[in-house]
């Protein structure tokens, strides 16, 4: 037994950002307590400067990169990275909710209480070197997203919503948890590294086939978590149920957390058995384009609509996990990063049309914005034509980077089916555009709420940045590769 | 030999529970046969010499979560559901995907077992690591495993603060 | 009907083709049957299958950190279990049944 077991202050610097974000929330939860009313907007100020400082300490850590607390926690580019990425994605999360909070009536302490616990659980996710330290930080992402998706309580489709993310979640849990335990014990370890190690040294050929099913079971685990086919059928009740802007907060951060755990496991640990499992991430990539967007074509609710893209987005990074190569995981980091921007700035816009109690969420409620309200439907555009992968906006390099890392991996064909897929995405973004932009608005003109300045910010910050690395990708390539570092 | 023997009784115990548990269709009844298939997976941890797991298994398992389920089963007065309709209408799908899968762990156990147990590392503290006493995986839980035993507390604290909150009465 | 096989220890793959079968029965009970509340007991199953196999695999190793991640998994398992049932509270206010079928306003 170790003499001493404290953890070093150098650990305590690596670890800081999750420090940070726990005692706010702890804080936060006691501040709600003893506030009086009307100083409760104070709290989400209190949130926000959280999350900035934890974002501080998570680039400041980088200063010092390596493991921590036994190699349970590794700080690598990679994990910088993502990092940043998530408590980003939480930081216009908040920004975009608390306009939403307020018209709904509902009680905004808990939920940024559940917000930090959240990003802290993805911080995890993605600095964790070890199996059991991964399910714990998904465990505390999903619970803290659960109780997110069922925010308003009385509510029957938030609680439905809740139910179906819990159940098929905790389901998916079960088929990780089951995959763990066969690699301890095929291994011996659950340290990543060590897996490696043992998987690339050691005579494996006669428990192949054991290895191969442990894969695959956390292959199901994965991939209900990231929402790829064939396990994506939660996805769409759970994001048209749940509020609109929890909905763009678990389609951006969690999901970007789900998949940078994805590559770690499977492209570190998992590598010595690469061509067992990548047929089934090539085939589970197809097949999530195919179905996302061929379903997304005949949805008539936007929300439902963003899902199914949603399910399709994940395909596309399946395609750049199928590659596993420094080039597929680097475009994998620019796709995660540009689609978390996009989807928030689109759900910004659905946060502010669908009005009181989320009543108009039809396609043809949008009709005639662009006389209404041509900020946000120019900004709708930009995001739309994002998402579409229209040259000039972030979605186009997304789709480049990872088409060319595809190429490189010789998946001709996975690039050429990708390719068409997203040409049938096209048709229902640009449908929503023609709603737009051609039709008379019908009787749905009452609903002319003021965006409020937070929400403004979010729509407008995210549509600069989409174009700014559609026009510049570089500032964003040059960051993702010189990040694609995986510590072993 | 008793060793064997007991494993048969936790064995029936775990696997009859388990059975009766989904198929019962009173929700109690399902309850109570879940608590006999843990007592049996609790007494496979002795037979393992995990101690306490199995004190864990009995207390927070069956003194906490069990106990938990059936509070929620009668505080939701469940009589009328016991009455309806009990499979969902998919189930010849689900029967056909279990049997498959099933069959598939089968197999591919059958086939694969022997390549088991290959890297015997011993990598926590050497000989004689199947005691599972209680102090050992108290040495190893306070200090390789400190990290996730103290973030597990975050954990928790996440759900007490979600269902308080999901479960509070309505204020206005 | 053929004896039952005795040795003096039961072999691990026992336990593991136990476990495999526990969670089989999780895994069915979870996709047919209607009882919200049942479904949740399965999931239960399927976790009490994985922590089975990870003391299996530790008394096969000799080590004890298959203890410590099933320590872990139940400690989840609880918190689970706390939010799942405030998450079927509210189901149950909102839509005063449990059949998983008839929840199923969402969709296009």
């Amino acid at each position: 037994m170790p003499a001493s077991f404290m953890p070093s202050a150098q650990e305590m610097m690596r670890f800081l950002p999750e420090t940070l974000l726990t005692l706010a929330g702890v804080f936060l939860m006691v501040l709600e307590a003893i506030m009086a009313p009307e100083n409760k907007g104070r709290l989400k100020a209190f949130a926000l400067f959280a999350l900035a400082a934890a974002l501080a300490a998570a680039v400041i850590a980088y200063n010092d990169p390596g493991p921590a607390f036994n190699r349970l926690l590794i700080i690598d580019g990679f994990a910088t990275f993502f990092r940043v990425l998530v408590i980003g994605v939480a930081i216009l999360a908040v920004l975009g909710s608390s306009q939403y909070l307020a018209r709904e009536g509902a009680n905004p302490g808990e939920y940024w209480a559940l917000v930090l616990f959240s990003v802290v659980g993805q911080s995890l996710m993605v600095t964790s070197n070890e199996l059991i330290m991964i399910f714990i930080g998904l465990e505390i992402s999903s619970i803290a997203s659960y109780v997110l998706a069922g925010y308003l309580r009385d509510d029957a489709r938030n609680s439905e919503s809740a139910l179906k993310y819990f159940l098929l979640g905790s389901f998916a849990t079960g088929f990780l948890l089951y995959g763990v335990a066969w690699i301890y014990g095929l291994t011996g370890t659950t340290d990543l590294s060590q897996i490696r190690a043992d998987l690339a040294n050691r005579d494996i050929s006669n428990s192949m086939m054991m290895i191969g099913a442990a894969c695959a079971l956390m292959f199901v685990g994965f991939a209900f978590k990231v929402s790829a086919a064939p396990f994506q059928v939660w996805a769409p009740d759970v994001y048209q149920g749940a509020p609109s802007p929890v909905a763009a907060f678990l389609s951006s951060g969690p999901k970007a957390a789900a998949f940078a755990m994805f590559l770690r496991v499977f492209v570190t640990a998992f590598e010595p058995v690469a061509d067992r499992w990548e047929p089934i991430v090539w085939a589970s990539a197809l097949v999530t384009m195919i179905v996302g967007n061929f379903a997304a074509l005949r949805q008539t609710n936007v929300k439902r609509l963003m899902a199914y893209s949603s399910i399709a987005h994940a395909g596309y990074v399946m395609v750049a996990v199928a590659t596993h190569s420094k080039l597929g995981i680097e475009a994998a980091m620019f796709y995660l990063a540009a689609y978390a921007l996009t989807n928030l700035g689109a759900f910004a816009v659905i946060t502010c049309l669908v009005g009181k109690g989320e009543r108009f969420v039809e396609i043809k409620d949008l009709a005639g914005l662009g006389a209404r309200q041509p900020l946000s439907a120019a900004m709708l555009t930009i995001f739309l034509l994002s998402l579409i992968g229209v040259p000039l906006t972030g979605g186009f390099f997304g789709k480049f980077y990872i088409f060319k890392a595809a190429l490189d991996a010789r998946l001709i064909w996975l690039t050429v089916l990708g390719l068409l897929n997203s040409a049938v995405a096209a048709y229902y973004y640009l449908r929503i555009l023609v709603v737009m932009y051609m039709e008379e608005p019908g009787d749905t003109v009452e609903n002319t709420q003021e965006m409020g300045g937070a929400l403004k910010f979010v729509l407008v910050g995210s549509a600069v940045a989409t174009l700014v690395i559609g026009t510049f990708p570089s500032l964003l390539l040059d960051v993702a590769s010189r990040y694609a570092v995986l510590g072993r | 030999m008793i060793d064997t023997a007991l494993f048969y009784v936790f064995a029936l115990m775990t696997l009859g529970g388990g059975i009766l548990c989904i198929t019962r269709r009173n929700a109690v009844h399902a309850a109570i046969w879940l608590i006999a298939s843990l007592m049996g997976v609790a007494g496979l941890f002795l037979l393992q010499r995990a101690e306490f797991l199995f004190a864990v298994q009995i207390v927070l398992y069956i003194g906490g979560i069990m106990v938990l389920f059936l509070f929620v089963i009668m505080l939701i007065n469940l009589d009328t559901a016991a009455a309806e309709r009990q499979y969902s209408g998919q189930w010849k799908l689900a029967l056909g995907a279990v049997v498959l899968a099933g069959g598939e762990i089968a197999w591919v156990m059958a086939r694969g077992l022997p390549g088991l147990g290959a890297a015997a590392a011993v990598q926590d503290g050497g000989e004689g690591g199947s005691d599972g006493n209680v102090e050992r995986l108290a040495d190893l839980l306070f200090s390789e495993y400190l990290l996730p035993f103290e973030i597990v507390s975050i954990l928790l604290l996440a759900a007490i603060v979600g269902s308080v909150f999901l479960a509070r009465r309505r204020t206005s | 009907m053929p004896p039952l096989p005795i040795p003096e220890h039961p072999p691990v793959a026992w336990y593991l083709i136990l476990s495999a079968i526990l969670f089989g029965l999780g895994v069915a009970g979870f996709l047919f049957r209607r009882n919200i509340i049942t479904v949740f007991m399965s999931i239960e199953l399927m976790l009490n299958a994985v922590n089975l196999s990870f003391i299996a695999f530790s008394y096969q190793l000799k080590q004890v950190s298959g203890h410590i991640f099933t320590f872990f998994v139940m400690v989840v398992a609880a918190a689970e279990a706390a939010v799942g049932l405030a998450i079927i509270l509210t189901i149950y206010k909102n839509k005063s049944t449990l059949e998983v079928d008839e929840i199923n306003s969402l969709n296009n």
